[in-house]
């Protein structure tokens, strides 16, 4: 008897564990996300190429700013999401828990790889040079090598029940230490001009650009959010096909 | 249980040192990193003592990788490490006796090296005392951050490699305040700093020590259930 709302509670929270309801739902919600992603990037993109102004100092290539820092923030949200599911996975044992885990590291390595690119691309007529080793392209750097690590343990253990296990730890461990590693990153050096959106007293950025910047991170979300779907759908039916194959060879 | 302990930390201590153990292969491999530095960057002296304390860091954290797969493989290969996981012993302490037996066959002999290869590079005399307080407060978190990437990878065939690209991020901090402590890369010219670093050093010690021997325990469990 440890009380009715908590087992149905955890009940509801079962409905969604089932990966046949995951399918049924997801599939309903896919056209949607596709529509709305494809709606505000298309906006974002009109607006900051050609509906906003050029920076008095940079000029235009403040442009990259559009897609460079959604990147950098989807790159940072991809991990949150990847350790939060772990934990969930490691905690209780929820199954789809640990395909959203397995499916949201490449796509938040992707994202980390587009931040450090256009970084770099940006960081050329600023600083007149590709890179530079300050405080936050580097902690990037050991961002997108810590996606790298968790997507090769996936890939060398075969057994996808235990090497997700192995990874979910990895990922909670990582999660510990990328604030530590970030600080000491940022005690060594840093060059890279400070954050300019979230921070005490408002944002420091013209309206302007923080309006068609804002289009592009919320496009970008729900970007990750499709293409999340989608990996998690992909996994769930090679895990069945997986499944037949060695029924099949069983037999 | 603390007589369990002790137990462990001597077998595999002396497991690492008796012939087939390869306990010395690390420093051996110290040494030689260190040799190719100048052949790689030229005689110079006084380069050699301004690059010197990084150096040493870097040499070090590379020669305690290569031993990681040692931690566990062998235990998991024999079946050992099925035994010490049903015994009554909690498998966080096994880590830890472990890590700490890795420390005293490893760490310790390449903090007792360091000095030496330091004046190979030219190292400036004043500097060697504050390396090797470093070196002595962060070498035991290279071995129990060290032994998170040894549990996950040891189920997996020559998991070494994938070991040391998965637990070389984890050593970026202890390279940072290791090699800020020990005076050298670009802050040594802040008053005051080597001490901070060596504090902020010591700080990440001690959560690798909690830390490595919880996470280790865990990553075992997950791959030998």
């Amino acid at each position: 008897m440890a009380g009715m709302s908590e087992l149905t509670a955890s009940q509801r929270f079962q409905a969604f564990a089932n990966p046949a309801r995951f399918m049924a739902l997801s599939d309903r919600l896919l056209p949607f996300c596709v529509v709305v992603t494809a709606l505000l990037l298309a906006a974002g993109l009109y607006l900051s190429l050609f509906d906003s102004p050029a920076d008095y100092q940079q000029g235009e290539t403040v442009r990259i700013m559009y897609i460079h820092v959604p990147s950098a923030w989807l790159a940072m949200f991809g991990y949150m999401v990847m350790a939060g599911s772990s934990a969930v996975a490691l905690v209780f044992r929820h199954p789809l828990a640990d395909i959203a885990a397995k499916s949201a590291a490449p796509i938040g390595a992707a994202f980390t790889f587009l931040a450090l690119v256009t970084g770099s691309l940006w960081g050329r007529p600023m600083w007149g040079t590709w890179w530079v080793w300050d405080a936050r392209l580097t902690s990037m750097l050991i961002l997108f090598f810590l996606y790298l690590g968790y997507m090769a343990l996936w890939a060398t253990i075969e057994e996808p029940v235990r090497a997700g296990r192995a990874a979910a730890v990895l990922a909670l461990v990582g999660s510990i230490n990328v604030p530590i590693i970030h600080y000491s990153v940022v005690w060594w050096n840093t060059l890279h001009q400070p954050a300019s959106v979230f921070r005490i007293g408002g944002p420091a950025i013209a309206t302007s650009m923080l309006m068609p910047l804002l289009i592009m991170a919320l496009g970008f979300t729900l970007f990750f959010v499709t293409l999340l779907l989608l990996r998690m759908r992909t996994e769930i039916l090679r895990r069945r096909v997986r499944v037949l194959r060695l029924a099949r060879t069983g037999r | 249980m603390i007589r369990a302990f002790k137990t462990l930390v001597f077998r595999d201590t002396k497991l690492a040192i008796r012939v087939g153990g390869g306990a010395g292969m690390a420093v051996f491999f110290f040494l030689t990193v260190t040799a190719i530095v100048p052949l790689g960057i030229g005689p110079n002296l006084k380069l050699l003592g301004n690059i010197a304390p990084g150096m040493l860091w870097v040499a070090l954290l590379l020669s305690a990788l290569l031993t990681l797969d040692r931690l566990f493989q062998a235990d998991f290969e024999d079946g050992s490490l099925d035994l010490l996981m049903t015994g009554a012993m909690p498998l966080e302490l096994v880590a830890a006796a472990k890590a700490l037996s890795h420390w005293l066959t490893t760490g310790l002999p390449l903090v007792v090296a360091a000095p030496l290869l330091g004046l190979l590079l030219n190292l400036d005399t004043a500097a060697f005392g504050p390396l090797v307080l470093a070196m002595l407060i962060g070498t035991p978190a290279l071995s129990f951050l060290g032994a998170i990437g040894a549990a996950l990878t040891v189920s997996v065939r020559r998991g070494g490699l994938l070991a040391s690209l998965l637990v070389i991020p984890f050593y970026i901090p202890v390279l940072i305040f290791g090699v800020g402590a020990a005076g050298g890369g670009g802050v040594s010219a802040v008053p005051g700093a080597g001490g901070q670093s060596l504090l902020l050093l010591g700080a990440v010690a001690l959560v690798s020590l909690v830390l490595g021997p919880v996470a280790a325990a865990a990553a075992l469990r997950a791959n030998l259930r």
